[in-house]
This record gives structure tokens, C-alpha cells and sequence, in this order.
């Protein structure tokens, strides 16, 4: 028996701030005691706070230490191990707590959040089956396989889950509509192609329980009469393969996978397929294509792939996510544990990235429902330098913005939608008052345009015309019909194009005009970017009256633009000043302004 | 399942599930506008042209691939409709050249059509537009994919119908691009330049070299002629301006090729225009050619026939028939012979098919292509031995590819991989030389397994026993230990080809004229008859001939010992019957072959040779010393042709004749369909059709032959040939007719053999020989054996042509 179970954070982000290094500062400490064997170290999947990585858990204290470097192990295995005395200095703190605070109960993170999906991530050793199987692992797999097909299907309907890849369709009606597919080969495939932008939610769930979704696939194998499965992983989450691949021999060797599992007659084969890297890859029916060796464009539906998928057979095919659920619901008691949490149309939590401007960016899991305000101030714990909240993009480059007088909208597909944006896979990048709007629906159509596979003409030729306007709009060339023209273009390519990139790239933009309508015209007709971003549109100024003459400024500015002496108020000069926007980073006495081009007024706020 | 009632634009309908809107709507009348569909091809759903709105459904709906649903409600037309249609041209025309004005699809491009009909004039839009280069790297065809609207038809076609796959989408977002891999030309990729692609671009992105700057498409009367390079018969419509032919299309509509061509018929025309074309009649004096009148020219011919004949006799004359004449031509030379008093009237080419001929006689009793070529789509499984038909017989290869689309089994047998080995499920490269031994062993296999049909053979056959007892000689260890395949490779094959509900053959092997592929063709009619492949749909032996009209030309009567419909010289009735029609006696000696005569040498007795458009001295792609010697001992040689050939050159007269779109007639191909060509500009110079040569000289030889046209000529012919019996041109306008077609209401014979066989059983026969057969690829490797020996004919022609160009090893 180990004394205490350290668990560092060995998952990519946590990985890339260091904690292989930590790794080995501790293992070097302890065995400078001596006191090795007595602890279990683990490279555990991401408990979700990145922004204060490395981190280390210690159970059964349940102590959260953060930002760790390896010269603090040190003192943490003299203090903490040995004298059973809490580090005060590794504990988290930060505006959001009063004192530095031990986990869960009192880091503001994680007060409000729920974990299902991540229930074991940063809990357990990835790597290892048993600890996955200790947990109950594999359970809910034994108990489908004394159910019939209909009464999985029926099950997994009960509990409300919805795809977390997108759409948000029912994962039960899905199963259902594969196992009524009459054919005598069919495959589950799960989709952790995960191309959003900023999006790790399921490299986190792959990384830190891979068990999950296999035995989710299994599951959902034995519900529709599957005997194979693929895994559909982007080649960018080497750690994740490297895991997926682990855990499949495991669960081969421990007779959950192969032929006749379990003395049950039921055989499931599972293979992983490296993804190429394209976002298109991330549709299911060019995903299906890539798996079968072709290039990865969608195809009309129907026949959709619960009819015909891979190799034209009935295929389910479903997020990450959404198979990591799969076990919650499947096992003992599971579905009426399962519906306690969300709200009527959407059950259970969702895993969301948090980034942008906000103060704890990383991974959360929380209840369906939650409002948009307790996710930013409670969970992300608010904007970040304490400027004002201007809008939170949900959903990535298909999503949509909800903006500042939204704040108490409820998160769940639903309530999303008719706001505009959607769940999508859950992205959540938050924006300050310094986000231009017109720049943040440049951005993400930049993205969608890049990514758009060619193949259909609205959304191969209008998204550039779209892209172009905005530009354009963004360069002070916007002309006043262009709101016109991007709203019917972006009408017509959601109206006509085949797959849903097309169908949901115009959703940025058609939301920002939406909800920021003014800003759009002050570009376009004032020639003004209030953010501060769009370069063309607007200058700094240094506020006279404010300036200390601290000279703060004049050391950060790269091209030497900004004059003035020692304690007299300073002066940029325009023609230099290529708005590289260091000065303003720099300045405490919050003397540098954003003004129109060729005006002295400050109008931004 | 029941009908779908759907109501569109008002109009109620009731369709079949599966079809899509599209297509109800058309049964309606109603058209949609498409730029990416294409009914052979699997759904695209890619340039959203043919939008509708159907009531309560989210987004508009691509009608192209959405299936009718029971109760839809579809608006064709609404404003909604109008809009998106609008902004997709606006789109596509935005990043479009628009130079119309000098564009060559002016005029049937639909691009340029929808704008018109949406009143899109110019794009909204205005942006960053494609700036890419032309691919005019090869011979036959221009890439300007500035205009591309990146519609996916070309990719389909390549890969799926031809299966080519020189092309196909690359890169990604407004910059993506149909083309070969890695931005290679066309030239450095796998295209065959069979066309499909040009044919099939909606807009002017692809461009055919010999159609720059020739014509309008208004300006164009097209010709319906059928190709004359292989047995196939595609099909084709030839686009001419002020006598000039200045482009090819396929014919969509006839069961043959519907719609698609090789490079031959595509490209391959040109040589009509060359300026070897031999204009006028020519007579050798001193050994030079003089151009002289046509009179002049025949009273010389029939002054030194009547010599001949008087000196040595008529059986000192011979006529030698190229595979290539219209069968009013063969026809007419036959009967010019015979009425000359001789049967020396050959088809040099048969020879080189007399495996698959004999073969195919002792089986079954005759010796023609058992089905048609467009069953093959439906097939369940195809056996290709000895063969490489994406070579040979590029359309047979797309009716595989669509079978195999279909869902069937496909068994390739060749040591090394041909056009076909990508798609098959089975491939086995056996040993050089093993084939027989594959086949029994299957044989031997399907018997094991009780795979056979046993009530077909039964009933059917004869010489079952005797067969079973030869195959079963051989253990499978022992096959597999001759072919290099292994057992379980051997028993899959065996079982997709016996396993099928229909199955075919396919082999050139009878294309070998060294008489070793014969127990191939043999081994392979057992195979056939044991599974009761036979006198059904989509089964069957396909052993295709070479030249496009050998089938007609046989048919016809040029062989020594049968006249037309292969009545034997030797039957008196058969004499009497001709006699009384021809009014001339008919000797009843069969005549020499061809084979006999040119390998005699010196001591020949033919004095006079009439030679149609062959050239047997270069025929085997180098000079024929035998043939040469031969030649020169002629007293008088007269050679009829389109070229001065090397064969030609030794003539005595050479008669200018009329090439295939010069001129109407039919041609009989290789599944024994009689197909009508017709004429679409005039001979060249002084240039006759072949049949109106030879009319006239009989009139010189002292014969009264009448007649008005080719029409004329065929009618006699049917009225002696009971396959061709029921046929006349008016019948054989649209679709051709399939032999035998004996009464004027027969719809013609796509399968032969239901119920009853030529010779009434089918035959079984012991073909106990391991290793004698040579495979495909020696047959390539010796060129003398080769498929394309036969087809030494168009040697002449596409050596005088742009398809001279094409490196055949480039790609591949
Ligand atoms: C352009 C595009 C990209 C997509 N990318 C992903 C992805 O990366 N991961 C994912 O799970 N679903 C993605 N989807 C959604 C899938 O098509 C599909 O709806 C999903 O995998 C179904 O699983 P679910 O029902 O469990 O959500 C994408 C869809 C589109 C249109
Ligand atoms: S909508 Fe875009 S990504 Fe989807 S098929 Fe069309 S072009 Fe490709
Ligand atoms: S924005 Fe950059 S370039 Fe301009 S004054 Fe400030 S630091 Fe200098
Ligand atoms: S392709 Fe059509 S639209 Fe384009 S230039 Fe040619 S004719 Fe005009
Ligand atoms: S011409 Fe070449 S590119 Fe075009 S379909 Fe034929 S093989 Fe393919
Ligand atoms: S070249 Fe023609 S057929 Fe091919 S994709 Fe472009 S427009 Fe379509
Ligand atoms: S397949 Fe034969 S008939 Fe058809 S185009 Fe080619 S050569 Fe001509
Ligand atoms: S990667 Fe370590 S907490 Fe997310
Ligand atoms: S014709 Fe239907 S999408 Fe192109």
C-alpha cells in the first residue's frame, strides 16, 4: 500500500509548461529520503486548470498545488510528505480567493463544476486498465451485455444525451436507427478528429481516460450489432494515440476486446485511424471517405451513415464525448443519476474550453444550464485585467457570439441556438472590450475559408467573396451596402451548401452583425475601430492631462515613435507609429487612448 | 415498396423510392438547372445549381441527390429558389474569365446558359480571381481550369468510368483545383486521353486541340458514323463544317458505348485529313505511278483479269478482304470474286482469331460473341483470363468497371497487373503459361464444392463425364504448384465466378493466331458450360475480335469455303440459291485462305490479286519477306486503299478509296450488332466509297449489277443471309441490330444459345494440357502474336494521326 498518490499533470498542456520536469525534480527528491516506494507517482490525464500548470494533486489530502517548478519539489516532499504539513506556497491563489486555497471546495474553479465525463481524468493512470476497471470501469460494458439491442438504444434515449461533436442529436434515436439498419456488418466510430480552433476538450478525455470511450464503443457496438470500431484521431494528439493504442491492448488482454468477450458470443474488433489534419475531416461523411483511403469531402446526406456509412455499411458514429458518457448512463441506476443533472431538452454537463480574455482559461465540466455568467465570473474567474465583458463566442468558427446583455443565458443546445450561436464542440473564447467584432468574424471565416474542402460552390466561392468584404470592411474600404451584401451571401451559402461547414461558417459573422450591428457601421462609416484592432482604423493618443511622463512607453515602443521629456507629458508621433500596441500594455497611469484616425478625441469608451 | 407521391410546383406525381426530385421533376417536365450531376456517376451533390425548396425543411434541398419523399411538398421556382440560383452564378462568375466571346463552348456552355436564364449579367461580387495557367501540355486536349467551376464530373469519369484516375480535387478552400497529383501536366499522369472528360465539362474548361477556332457550335452539323478502329463499334458524331470533319463526340443514346469512346474513336480521325490520302486512280509504268482516269484504270484492271483468267483459269484470281470494309463493300468483293469463278476470297485477319473461332465452333457450334457488351454491367461476377481489355477494348474495361460498381466479383488471371488488377477482388498472377491449368482447376474446384449447374449440364451438355474425369486427374496442390496460386486464392475465385447468378468471360487469348490459345478458349467454354453460363443475360464468353468489321466481313462471305451467313460453298442448294440471285454460276470448290497463298511463295498459283485496304507486307509492324516474294510474283496486283502503303507500292493499280466517314454502309461488330455509318463529308479528289469501285468494275468486267446506294447492296445481301434477314437501314437507325435476325418483326439476338446450341448440346471437351498456353504478356512481349497485329489495318491510320503521340507507357 502507497502512503499518498501523487498525481502530476501529465497531459499536453501541463506537459509543454514543464511538468517532465517536475516529474523528475520529485522522483529525485524522493529518492534522496529514501522514501520512494512509499508514494505512487502518476502522469495523469488534465484536471482542467491549465492556466495555473504544472500541477500535482496529492491523495488522499486532496492538496492542489500549482504552478509548480522542479526546484519547489524540494520543499514539498520535506514539508508535505515527510512532515504532513501543507505548502501554503504552492497552493492556488489569485483574485477569485482570499486565501490559498486546497481544492475543490475552495478553488472557485472547481466549486461549480460537475464531473462526468472527466470523472477520472487526473484521478487515475491512463495507462493503466485496472485503475480504470477499480472505478467501476467496464461495468456499465458487462451489464449491456445482458441487455438487448432495444433496451440499450432505450436507455440512452431516456437519459436525453445529445452528440457533444455538434449537432446535438439524439445519441439513443442514432443507436437506434444503426441497429435497425438491416445488414450483417456494421462499425461504431468515434469521431476524436477535434478540429475546432483552441478546442482539447476530447484530447483531455483521450489522454486522461482512454478506457472511457472504448468501453462507450462497446457499448454502443453491442447496441447496434457492431463487431468493429474505429477510433478517427487527429495526428496532431500523439499522446492521445499513444494512450488509445495502450489501452486497446489492455482491454485485448483482459478479453474486453476480440472475439467472444467475455463468453458472450459478442466479438468487437478496434482499430485507430490517424486523421490528416483537415477540419472537413472533422464531418462525418468525410470522415467515413478518409477511413476508407479517399480524400476526406463530405457527400450528400441521406443516406446518412446510420444507413450506409463506412464501406457503405450502417455505421454510429459519435464524438468523444459523447462515448465517455455512454458508460454514466449505461451502468446500474445510471440513467436516473444521469437526467438529475441539466435542464429538460439537454441533460447532463459539457465539457467546455475556456479562452480569450478571461482569467482561468483550461478545461471545466459543468451542468447543463449553467448561465454564461457563473461559467465566466465563477468558474473562469472573470476577465482577465478587469476589463469590461463584451461577448463570449460559443461553438468555434460554426458558432455564434452572445453578447454582454445575454449574460444570463442558460448553456444548452436549445437556448444557444436561438441566440444565434450554437454548443458546437465547446469552445467558449471570451472578449473584452478590446475584441474588435468585425476582426473576430474575419478570423474565424479566415479559418472556415482555409478549411472549406472545395467541393460545393456557395461555400468554396462565397466564403471568400464574404472574407473579402470583411477585409475590406476591417481596411476602412467598406462601403455602406456591404452589411447588405454579407447578410444575403450569408444567407444563400447557409441555405445551399452541402455539409455543415458551409451550412454554419456565416454564423460568426451574421451573429456579430447581429449583436454589433454599430460597430460594423462605425467601421465602415466612421472609419473607427473602438477595440483598437483593425490598424487602419484608428489611432493612440496620449491623454495630456494623464500623462506622468513616467517614460514606460518610450522603452516599450520598437520603432522609437513616441517623444517627450522626463515627467512632461509624452507624444506619439502618427507617422511613425505602426500601432503595434506595446505602449498601451505598458502605460499605469492609463493615459494611452484609441481615437479615429486624424481626430483628438477619446471616444472609446 | 410503394410508390412516393410528392407534388411539385403543384403538379402531383408518384415516383419510385430512391428517386431523387430531380429526376420527378423531369418526369414532369420541369427543368432544373445542374452543372455536377451525372447520372453514371455516384451523387455529387457539389454545385447546388438544382436548389428547391421543399416545405418544412431547414435548408434548401440539392434535388439532385435528395430523394422524393412521401408528401413533399417542392417548389422549383419560388423566390427563395431564384435567389440562391442567382448567387451561386454571381459566385462562379465572379471568379470566371467570362471571354465568352472567343471562349470554343460558347454556345452549349451551361454556365453561360443559367446566366442568361437567371439574368445574372455580371457578379455582385468582386474579389481576388484564379490565375492558373493552361495545361497544354499534350497533344489532344487543353486544360484551362480558369474556367473550371469545379463541378467534379471530369474526377468522376476518370476515375470511376475509365478508371484512369489521372485526376482529381487537390488543395483545399478558394484555391481548390481538379488536376493531376502533385500539379504534374496531363501529359506526366495517368490520362488515356480517351476524352470522357472533355465530353463531360459543362463549361469550356476542357478543350479538344483539333476544335480551336474551327467552328460554332451552330455552325456544326453532326453525322452519326461509328468508329472505325475497333470491334467494339462505338458510336460517334461527327462535327462538320463546310465538308470538313472538325470534331468527334460519342453517341449517348446506342447501347454500344452510350456516351463514352477510347482515344481511337476520340482522336483518331484526324488521318482522314492526311495528306497521303489517295485522291486518284494511279497505274504503274515503268515503275512510276501515273495518275490517270478512272476508265483507263478499270479497263486495265479488266483487260488483265480477262487475261488471267484466260490463260490460267479463274481459280488463278484471288480477292483479299480487309477487316475493315463496310459489309456492302465485303459483300460486293465476295460476289465480284465468285462471280470471277472462284472462291479464292479471304479475310487475311480471320486467322489471327481462328483459336477463338475453332474453338468456339467445336463447343458450341458457331463462332460469334455470346452476349452483348452492355450486360456486362449487370453481371455478377467476370472472369478476365489472357486479356487486358483497358487496352484492347477500353469500352469493354468501363462495362467491367460499372459491373464491379455494381457490386460484382471481379477475377483477373495474369502474371502481370493489367487496366483491370486495381479493382479486383481476386487478382492472380499466375505463372507464364499456366491459364489452362487455372481454369480446370477451377473446374475442379466448383465440381468438388457441388458448385456446378447440374440440371444446365444435364440437360444442355454432352461430354460431362469424360470432362469431370480429366479435371479431377489433377489434385489442387498440383494446380497450385503450376499456377503459383494458392489453394485458398484458387477456391475463392472459383467460387465468385460459380457463386455468381450470372457470370462472364472475358479473353483475348482467340486474338492469338499461333493456334496455342485454342484449349484456352476451349478450358474456358467447359468453365462456362459447367456453371450454366450460358444462353442467359450477362453471361457468357466475350472473346472480342480486333478490327472494327472482322465480325461483318466473315459474315459477309470473304472466306474461302461459305458465303454470306457462313452457307456452305460446298451445298448445292446454297449455290443455287446465290446462282439464281447473282445470275452467274458459283464454283464448288472452296477457295485458298489467305494463310495457304501468301506463305506459297514462288510457286503460287494466284497470278491476279485484288487486295482492299490491306497491307500485309508491313502488316506484322516489319516487312514480310514471304509476302513480299509472294507479291512480286504476281502478274497483276490491284490494291484499293485510302494510303500509298508499302503494300501499295508494289501494285500494279491502286484504286482511291472512300474512308469510313466518307461514305454509308454498315459494320457488323464484335457482339454482333450491324450498325449504319453514315457519310459526313465527301471522299477526297477523285476518291470512291469501296462498293461503288467495285460495282463499277463489275459493269468493266461485263456483270449488269444495279444498284441505287449502300441500301441497295444490303438489301440483296439480307435477302440471301437468314441472320441478317429481318434488317433493313431503316431498322438499324437508332440501336443497330444483333444478329441473327431472321424476320423483319425479330428484335435481334443479344444472347445467343437459349435453349439450344448452334450445334445443338453444348460440348465438354478434355483440354488436358498444363502448360501450352501462352499467356497475355508473352503474347504482347512476341508484338508477331500480338493483339495489336490484328489491328494492323489501323496501324495505317493512326500512324497518320495526332494518337501517334500517345506514349501508351506513360502513367501506368
Ligand atoms: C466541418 C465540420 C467539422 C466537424 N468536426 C467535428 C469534430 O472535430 N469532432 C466531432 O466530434 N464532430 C465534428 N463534427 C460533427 C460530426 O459531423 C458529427 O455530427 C459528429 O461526429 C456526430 O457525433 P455526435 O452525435 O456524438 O455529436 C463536425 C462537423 C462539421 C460540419
Ligand atoms: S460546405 Fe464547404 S466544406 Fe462542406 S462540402 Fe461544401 S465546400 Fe466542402
Ligand atoms: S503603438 Fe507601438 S509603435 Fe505605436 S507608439 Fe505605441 S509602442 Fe510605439
Ligand atoms: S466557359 Fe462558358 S461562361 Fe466561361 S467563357 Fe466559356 S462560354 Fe463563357
Ligand atoms: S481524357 Fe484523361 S483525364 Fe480525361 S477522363 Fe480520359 S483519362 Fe481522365
Ligand atoms: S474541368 Fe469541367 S468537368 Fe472538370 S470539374 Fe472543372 S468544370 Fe467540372
Ligand atoms: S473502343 Fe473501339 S470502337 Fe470504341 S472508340 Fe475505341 S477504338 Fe473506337
Ligand atoms: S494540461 Fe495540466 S491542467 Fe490541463
Ligand atoms: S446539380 Fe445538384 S448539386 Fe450540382
Amino acid at each position: 500500500m502507497y502512503e499518498k498518490h501523487l498525481m502530476i499533470c501529465g497531459a499536453t498542456g501541463c506537459l509543454s509548461s514543464g511538468s517532465s520536469q517536475v516529474e523528475e525534480a520529485l522522483i529525485e527528491e524522493l529518492e534522496k529520503h529514501g522514501i520512494k516506494d512509499k508514494y505512487r507517482l502518476v502522469m495523469g490525464g488534465c484536471p482542467g486548470f491549465c492556466e495555473v500548470g504544472p500541477l500535482i494533486v496529492v491523495y488522499p489530502d486532496e492538496v492542489f498545488y500549482s504552478r509548480l517548478k522542479p526546484k519547489d519539489m524540494a520543499e514539498l516532499v520535506e514539508k508535505h510528505l515527510v512532515g504532513g504539513e501543507i505548502v501554503e506556497r504552492l497552493l492556488y491563489k489569485g483574485p477569485d480567493v482570499d486565501a490559498p486555497a486546497r481544492f475543490y471546495d475552495t478553488i472557485p474553479f472547481y466549486a461549480k463544476q460537475k464531473f462526468n465525463v472527466l470523472r477520472n481524468s487526473g484521478l487515475i493512470d491512463p495507462e493503466s486498465i485496472d485503475e480504470y476497471i477499480m472505478r467501476g470501469g467496464y461495468r456499465a460494458f458487462t451489464r449491456a451485455l445482458n441487455m438487448d439491442s432495444t433496451t440499450i438504444c432505450e436507455e440512452v434515449k431516456q437519459a436525453g444525451l445529445r452528440g457533444r461533436g455538434g449537432a446535438g442529436f439524439s445519441t439513443g434515436l442514432k443507436w437506434e436507427l444503426t441497429y435497425k439498419a438491416p445488414s450483417s456488418k456494421k462499425y461504431v466510430v468515434c469521431n476524436a478528429d477535434e478540429g475546432d480552433p483552441g478546442a482539447f476538450m476530447d484530447r483531455s478525455i483521450l489522454e486522461g481516460d482512454p478506457h472511457a470511450i472504448l468501453e462507450g464503443m462497446l457499448i454502443c457496438g453491442r447496441a447496434i450489432g457492431a463487431d468493429e470500431g474505429y477510433i478517427y484521431c487527429r495526428a496532431e494528439y500523439p499522446l492521445a494515440i499513444k494512450r488509445l493504442k495502450t489501452a486497446i491492448e489492455d482491454a485485448e488482454r483482459y478479453g474486453l476486446l476480440g472475439e467472444n468477450i467475455l463468453g458472450y458470443g459478442f466479438n468487437f474488433k478496434m482499430n485507430i485511424k490517424e486523421g490528416a489534419g483537415a477540419f472537413v475531416c472533422g464531418e462525418e461523411t468525410a470522415l467515413l471517405a478518409s477511413i476508407e483511403g479517399k480524400r476526406g469531402m463530405p457527400r450528400p446526406r441521406p443516406p446518412f451513415p446510420a444507413q450506409s456509412g463506412l464501406f457503405g455499411k450502417p455505421t454510429t458514429i459519435n464524438n468523444v464525448e459523447t462515448f465517455a458518457n455512454v458508460p454514466l448512463i449505461v451502468k446500474e441506476g445510471g440513467v436516473d443519476e444521469f437526467v438529475k443533472v441539466g435542464t429538460d431538452g439537454s441533460k447532463g454537463t459539457k465539457v467546455f474550453a475556456l479562452a480569450g480574455k478571461i482569467r482561468n482559461t483550461g478545461l471545466c465540466e459543468v451542468p447543463m444550464g449553467i448561465t454564461i455568467r457563473e461559467i465566466i465570473y465563477d468558474v473562469g474567474g472573470g476577465i482577465k485585467g478587469g476589463r469590461a465583458f463584451k461577448a463570449v463566442q460559443a461553438g468555434g468558427p460554426s458558432g455564434g457570439c452572445i453578447p454582454d446583455e445575454l449574460i444570463d443565458l442558460p448553456i444548452d443546445y436549445d437556448s444557444l441556438n436561438q441566440a444565434g450561436a450554437i454548443m458546437g464542440s465547446g469552445g467558449l473564447v471570451v472578449m473584452d472590450e478590446r475584441t474588435c467584432m468585425v476582426d473576430l468574424a474575419r478570423y474565424f471565416l479566415s479559418f472556415t475559408q482555409k478549411e472549406s474542402c472545395g467541393k460545393c460552390t456557395p461555400c468554396r466561392e462565397g466564403t471568400k467573396r464574404m472574407l473579402e468584404i470583411l477585409n475590406r470592411i476591417s481596411e476602412g474600404l467598406g462601403k455602406p451596402e456591404d452589411l447588405d451584401t454579407l447578410d444575403s451571401l450569408a444567407t444563400s451559402i447557409k441555405d445551399s451548401s452541402l455539409c455543415g461547414l458551409g451550412q454554419t461558417c456565416p454564423n460568426p459573422v451574421l451573429s456579430t452583425i447581429r449583436y454589433f450591428r454599430n460597430e460594423y457601421e462605425e467601421h465602415i462609416e466612421e472609419h473607427f475601430c473602438r477595440a483598437g484592432v483593425c490598424k487602419e482604423l484608428f489611432n493612440y493618443r496620449i491623454d495630456e492631462e494623464k500623462c506622468t511622463g513616467c517614460t514606460a512607453c518610450v522603452k516599450a515602443c520598437p520603432v522609437d515613435a513616441i517623444k517627450g521629456e522626463k515627467k512632461e507629458p509624452h507624444e506619439i508621433i502618427q507617422e511613425l507609429c505602426t500601432r503595434c500596441g506595446s505602449c498601451i500594455e505598458k502605460c499605469r497611469q492609463d493615459c494611452i487612448m484609441i481615437t479615429p484616425v486624424g481626430s483628438e478625441a477619446d471616444v472609446s469608451n | 415498396m410503394s410508390a412516393i407521391e410528392l407534388t411539385i410546383d403543384g403538379k402531383k406525381i408518384e415516383v419510385e423510392p430512391g428517386t431523387t426530385i430531380l429526376e420527378a421533376a423531369r418526369q414532369l417536365g420541369i427543368d432544373i438547372p445542374t452543372f455536377c450531376y451525372d447520372p453514371e456517376l455516384p451523387s455529387n451533390g457539389a454545385c447546388r445549381i438544382c436548389v428547391v425548396e421543399v416545405e418544412k425543411a431547414r435548408a434548401l434541398v440539392a434535388s439532385c441527390v435528395a430523394p422524393a419523399g412521401s408528401d413533399m411538398v417542392v417548389h422549383t421556382a419560388s423566390e427563395r429558389v431564384i435567389n440562391a440560383r442567382r448567387a451561386i452564378l454571381s459566385l462562379l462568375v465572379a471568379n470566371h474569365p467570362l471571354d465568352c466571346i472567343t471562349c470554343e463552348k460558347t454556345g452549349e456552355c451551361k454556365l453561360q446558359d443559367y446566366c442568361y436564364r437567371y439574368g445574372v449579367a455580371d457578379s455582385e461580387f468582386s474579389g481576388e480571381v484564379k490565375e492558373l495557367s493552361d495545361d497544354d501540355s499534350n497533344a489532344f486536349f487543353v486544360r484551362d481550369m480558369n474556367k473550371c467551376i469545379l463541378c467534379g464530373i471530369c474526377v468522376g469519369k476518370c476515375q470511376d468510368v475509365i478508371g484512369a484516375g489521372a485526376i482529381d480535387f487537390t488543395k483545399r478552400g478558394f484555391v481548390a483545383n481538379v488536376g493531376p497529383a502533385f500539379e504534374d501536366s496531363i501529359e506526366d499522369s495517368t490520362c488515356v486521353f480517351c476524352g470522357l472528360c472533355i465530353d463531360s465539362c459543362p463549361v469550356g474548361a476542357l478543350i479538344p486541340k483539333y476544335s480551336l477556332g474551327k467552328g460554332r457550335p451552330w455552325e456544326i452539323t453532326k453525322t452519326r458514323a461509328v468508329c472505325p478502329y475497333c470491334s467494339i463499334g462505338c458510336n460517334v458524331n461527327l462535327h462538320v463544317k463546310a465538308n470538313e470533319v472538325i470534331g468527334v463526340t460519342p453517341v449517348e443514346t446506342n447501347p454500344v458505348n452510350r456516351g463514352h469512346l477510347c482515344i481511337k474513336g476520340k482522336f483518331g480521325w484526324d488521318y482522314l485529313k492526311s495528306g497521303d490520302r489517295l485522291t486518284r486512280p494511279l497505274i504503274k509504268s515503268n515503275g512510276v505511278f501515273l495518275e490517270v482516269s478512272w476508265e483507263e484504270a478499270l479497263a486495265l484492271i479488266a483487260d488483265n483479269i480477262d487475261e488471267v483468267k484466260t490463260r490460267y483459269g479463274s481459280d488463278a484470281i484471288m480477292g483479299l478482304c480487309s477487316p475493315k470494309t463496310t459489309n456492302e463493300e465485303s459483300y460486293l468483293f465476295q460476289k465480284l470474286i465468285r462471280s470471277l469463278g472462284t472462291n479464292n476470297v479471304d479475310s487475311y485477319t480471320r486467322h489471327c482469331h481462328a483459336p477463338a473461332v475453332d474453338g468456339m465452333m467445336e463447343a458450341f457450334g458457331s463462332a460469334a460473341m455470346t452476349n452483348s457488351i452492355e450486360e456486362l454491367s449487370d453481371t455478377g461476377a467476370i472472369l478476365v483470363v489472357a486479356a487486358d481489355p483497358a487496352e484492347s477494348h477500353p469500352v469493354i474495361s468501363y462495362r467491367v468497371r460499372e459491373a464491379v460498381r455494381n457490386g460484382a466479383q471481379l477475377i483477373v488471371a495474369d502474371p502481370e497487373p493489367i487496366g483491370l488488377t486495381d479493382l479486383a477482388q481476386h487478382y492472380l498472377p499466375l505463372y507464364e503459361g499456366s491459364a489452362v491449368a487455372l481454369v480446370n482447376a477451377m473446374a475442379y474446384i466448383i465440381i468438388e464444392e457441388g458448385l456446378q449447374d447440374q440440371a444446365f449440364i444435364d440437360k444442355r451438355t454432352e461430354g460431362y463425364a469424360a470432362f469431370k474425369a480429366a479435371v479431377s486427374k489433377y489434385s489442387i496442390q498440383d494446380a497450385a504448384e503450376v499456377t503459383g496460386i494458392g489453394e485458398e486464392e484458387l477456391r475463392s475465385a472459383a467460387r465468385a465466378y460459380a457463386g455468381a447468378e450470372k457470370a462472364a468471360i472475358i479473353s483475348t487469348v482467340g486474338a492469338n493466331y499461333s493456334a496455342a490459345g485454342g484449349g484456352l478458349v476451349l478450358a474456358l467454354a467447359n468453365l462456362a458450360l459447367l456453371t450454366g453460363n450460358l444462353g442467359k443475360e450477362s453471361a457468357g464468353l466475350y472473346l472480342p475480335y480486333g478490327e472494327n468489321n472482322l465480325q461483318g466481313v466473315s459474315d459477309m462471305g470473304a472466306l474461302p469455303a461459305v458465303l454470306s451467313g457462313y452457307q456452305l460453298v460446298k451445298e448445292k442448294a446454297v449455290r443455287d440459291k446465290f446462282s439464281r440471285s447473282w445470275k452467274t454460276e458459283i464454283n464448288q470448290n472452296a477457295g485458298l485462305s489467305a494463310a495457304e497463298v501468301f506463305t506459297s511463295g514462288e510457286n503460287s498459283a494466284i497470278k491476279a490479286l485484288y487486295i482492299l485496304d490491306e497491307n500485309p507486307v508491313t502488316c506484322i509492324g516489319e516487312e514480310n519477306v514471304e509476302t513480299v516474294q509472294f507479291l512480286a510474283n504476281l502478274d497483276f496486283l490491284i490494291v484499293q486503299d485510302i494510303f500509298m502503303t508499302e503494300t501499295a507500292a508494289l501494285a500494279d493499280v491502286i484504286l482511291p478509296a472512300a474512308a469510313f466517314a466518307e461514305q454509308e454502309g454498315t459494320y457488323t461488330n464484335t457482339e454482333r450488332r450491324v450498325q449504319l455509318t453514315r457519310q459526313a463529308v465527301n471522299p477526297p479528289g477523285e476518291a470512291f466509297p469501296g462498293w461503288a469501285i467495285i460495282a463499277e468494275l463489275a459493269g468493266w468486267l461485263g456483270f449488269e449489277w444495279i444498284y441505287d446506294g449502300p441500301s441497295d447492296v444490303f438489301d440483296e445481301m439480307t435477302s440471301l443471309t437468314p441472320q441478317y434477314a429481318g434488317m433493313s437501314y431503316e431498322r438499324l437507325k437508332t440501336r443497330g441490330l444483333q444478329w441473327p435476325c431472321p424476320s423483319e418483326d425479330h428484335p435481334g439476338t443479344a444472347v445467343l444459345y437459349e435453349g439450344r446450341f448452334s450445334r445443338g448440346l453444348g460440348l465438354f471437351t478434355v483440354v488436358d494440357d498444363q502448360t501450352a498456353v501462352p499467356s497475355r504478356t508473352e503474347i504482347s512481349v512476341s508484338s508477331a502474336a500480338a493483339y495489336h497485329a490484328c489491328q494492323c489495318q489501323s496501324d495505317s491510320m493512326s500512324k497518320r494521326s495526332v494518337i501517334n503521340n500517345f506514349k501508351r507507357d506513360s502513367g501506368r
